[in-house]
């Protein structure tokens, strides 16, 4: 048991600083740097920006530096809790990030507990009642949901809302409570706005479920132990509840390690289609003004964050399913 | 394993499928079937179950057409995808009007555009008074059918008029460009960004699977644990920040190779997987025991014993993995990060419904989006026949 956590701690932090060398490693692909994206912008709106001038500027964010001692020095920074500075905004990155990274997390939490919820007593119903009308149906619903993309999901979502009910329903919160600092109020505001998202972001993941959790109880459902329980007179509830479905909850429980890097991926574009106020926005405007630290962050905190969660679906996983609990794997 | 699984579903759901022959015709008939299939090849047995996958069946046609679309884009389209004019920004989908004074004599009325005086919006009127015939299979625009062979046949063409002021059977965008050319062109890209992307997972895929499956030990671990973290680092940021890195002065054709390979770089893993998987089963088996004894070489159990057995589980890998790719990169150059706008791919079209209310207005800006579902569904379909043919106990 201990040995399983220390394995899965290892490939956590092993996989946190493969994402911070990819991370560090985009922001400098591209072609020139900050400076020269700062130079163009600002010619564009009529000021020049002098040789020294430039110079200075590289000297004073380190950018005259080799790539190593770069991220040597953006490491020791991120390690005691400063992120840099957010150059186009002026401000800390902590400062620009703020509540849109806790609200990616609400977003994407929603949106597998959504997952969850709905996946759950579909795949239990689909599989006990096999071939039935409504298990085609389930079928026919999940193929669609994993073939619409996401961003073209909540495209649809905002034209519908539009068209028909003449409503926006992107965005998070009700202008009223945007700027406000947070209260009750506001978080019962988020609570309204929360399930489109949530729905959008998380229909491709149910569908993958439900399949999964269909042909694992279905196995389960074949083996004689269920055909003992049904002869032996327990009602039909019990049967399927008592010990298949808790069976087969196991690979469930094991798939939030890749639903998560994949919810929170596709959190950043729907994100920009609803306009939500996360950090995908962010994210992008930062990319293409090359905006490094900025996009580093995020970037970063995406991954790890991602790391976090994986590792805490693998400790439920260890909860519920006592062969890695008592050793044997 | 067989008997319990009758009992276990429930009554509702059995289905009488023992049907007893009724006679001795029915039973000599089953035994030539079973003598058929005992000397069909694998092949054979394979394409046998596909054929009952309905759906499977299905996908695979549309796909089919998607690539007659994909290889003929010239003749499908009618004008230049990349004719703009301002002043037919934004025309609804025409209808072409298929009967005229009860024959087959298909034609569309021209149209009028003004600026409407209350919304500035612009608006066409149809001019009943002109009718401009419209053929199919009719002589149009020159080009180069394949790259290489001239001609001048399109689907439909307009006579006496310049197709790309008369004809607009699915609209126009923003900038006047006629949407049905455009999808067209579009779907060559996109249909064809899959296939080159899957190709280079694949090779990736087979390579460090299969080394990882067949060494084992320190080399399998490594490159398991690298597929782990891959797996764990969520995708779309990261294809964003390299995307947003390749050169603005790159041509298309660049552009276009460098997302495939970015794309592919985090597909090949799924791949991997499942090569290591087979490898791992197949090397329990007797059969590969009974030529290591024998004294085959290890490039000959590999190739001649191992890989025929698991190729059409690589088939269905691949055919599966097609989709993911074909909606990666419709996000990203949805996104602004992917193809860029000289370029036309379903994403490229899209960045056109980015603003909703223009889409509220002009909703034939959506129109490539069912390209994409349609296209990703069937290849899901085909590719989950392939799965079910390939290994029918998977």
């Amino acid at each position: 048991m201990l040995a399983y956590i220390v394995r899965r701690l290892v490939l956590a932090v092993l996989t946190v600083w493969a994402i911070s060398v990819l991370s560090f490693m985009i922001i400098h692909l591209p072609p020139g740097d900050y400076v020269t994206s700062y130079i163009a912008s600002m010619s564009a709106s009529g000021s020049a920006v002098s040789e020294g001038e430039a110079e200075a500027l590289r000297e004073q964010l380190g950018l005259n530096k080799p790539i190593t001692v770069q991220y040597a020095k953006w490491m020791g920074l991120i390690l005691q809790g400063n992120f840099g500075m957010a150059m186009e905004w002026g401000r800390p990155v902590t400062d620009v990030i703020g509540d849109r990274l806790s609200l990616t997390i609400v977003i994407s939490v929603a949106a597998i507990v959504f997952t969850w919820a709905l996946a759950l007593p579909i795949g239990i119903y689909s599989a006990v009642y096999p071939y039935s009308f409504l298990d085609y149906v389930f079928t026919f619903v999940g193929f669609i949901g994993l073939a619409i993309p996401g961003f073209l999901l909540a495209l649809i979502v905002m034209y519908v809302g539009f068209a028909w009910f003449g409503a926006n329903v992107g965005g998070l919160f009700s202008p009223d409570y945007a700027e406000a600092p947070w209260s009750l109020a506001k978080a019962w505001d988020l609570t309204k706005h929360l399930p489109i998202p949530a729905i959008v972001l998380g229909v491709a993941g149910t569908a993958q479920l439900i399949r999964i959790m269909r042909s694992n109880l279905l196995d389960e459902l074949r083996k004689p132990y269920v055909i003992t329980a049904r002869a032996r007179g327990l009602p039909e509830h019990r049967v399927v509840l008592k010990y298949p479905v808790r069976v087969a909850l196991n690979p469930f429980v094991s798939t939030i390690g890749y639903l998560l890097p994949y919810v929170v991926s596709g959190s950043i574009i729907v994100s920009l289609v609803l306009s939500l106020p996360t950090v995908g926005p962010l994210l992008l405007k930062a990319l293409i003004a090359q905006d490094m630290f900025l996009a580093g962050t995020i970037v970063l905190l995406l991954g790890v964050l991602t790391v976090v969660g994986t590792f805490l679906s693998d400790l439920l996983l260890m909860w519920v399913d006592p062969r890695i609990r008592l050793g044997r794997q | 394993m067989g008997e319990p699984a009758v009992s276990a579903e429930s009554p509702r759901a059995r289905r009488p499928e023992a049907i007893v022959p009724a006679g001795q015709a029915a039973a000599a008939q089953s035994s030539v079937a079973e003598q058929r299939i005992a000397v069909a090849t694998q092949w054979q047995l394979m394409w046998w179950r596909f054929r009952k996958h309905k759906l499977a069946v299905g996908g695979t046609i549309v796909l089919a057409a998607f690539y007659v679309v994909a290889i003929f884009a010239d003749f499908f389209a009618y004008v230049d995808p990349q004719e703009s004019d301002a002043l037919r920004s934004l025309m609804a989908p025409q209808p072409i009007h298929w009967i005229d004074d009860g024959s087959f004599r298909p034609y569309v009325y021209a149209l009028t555009g003004t600026r409407d005086p209350v919304t500035f919006k612009r608006v066409y009127v149809p001019d009943t008074t002109v009718k401009i015939p419209v053929h199919v299979f009719g002589h149009g625009e020159r080009y180069d059918l394949l790259g290489f062979i001239p001609a001048d046949r399109h689907l439909l063409t307009v006579e006496g008029a310049k197709a790309s002021e008369s004809l607009f059977v699915m609209g126009t965008d923003t900038q006047g460009r006629d949407l049905w050319s455009r999808l067209m062109y579009a779907t060559r890209t996109s249909m064809t960004i899959g296939l080159v992307s899957v190709a280079i997972s694949l090779v990736l895929g087979v390579v460090l699977g299969g080394v990882s499956g067949y060494f084992g030990g320190v080399i399998d671990t490594v490159i398991q644990r690298i597929i782990e973290i891959l797996r764990s680092i969520p995708t779309i940021p990261l294809w964003m920040g390299l995307a947003a890195a390749l050169p603005s002065d790159w041509s298309i054709v660049k552009v276009y190779f460098a997302i495939t390979i970015i794309i592919s770089l985090i597909g090949w893993t799924e791949l991997a997987r499942v090569v290591r998987g087979r490898f791992i089963s197949l090397k329990e088996e007797d059969f590969v025991m009974a030529a290591e004894l024998i004294g085959c070489s290890r490039t000959r159990i590999i190739f001649r014993h191992m890989v025929p057995s698991f190729v059409s589980h690589i088939i269905a890998a691949t055919t599966l993995a097609v989709p993911a790719i074909i909606i990666s990169e419709t996000s990203l150059s949805f996104l602004g990060l992917g193809l860029r706008p000289p370029a036309i791919s379903w994403g490229v079209l899209l960045q056109d419904a980015q603003n909703i209310q223009a889409l509220v207005i002009s909703p034939w800006l959506l129109i490539p989006s069912f390209a994409v579902i349609v296209a990703v569904l069937a290849f899901n379909f085909m590719g989950d026949g392939i799965r079910d043919a390939a290994d029918p106990y998977l």
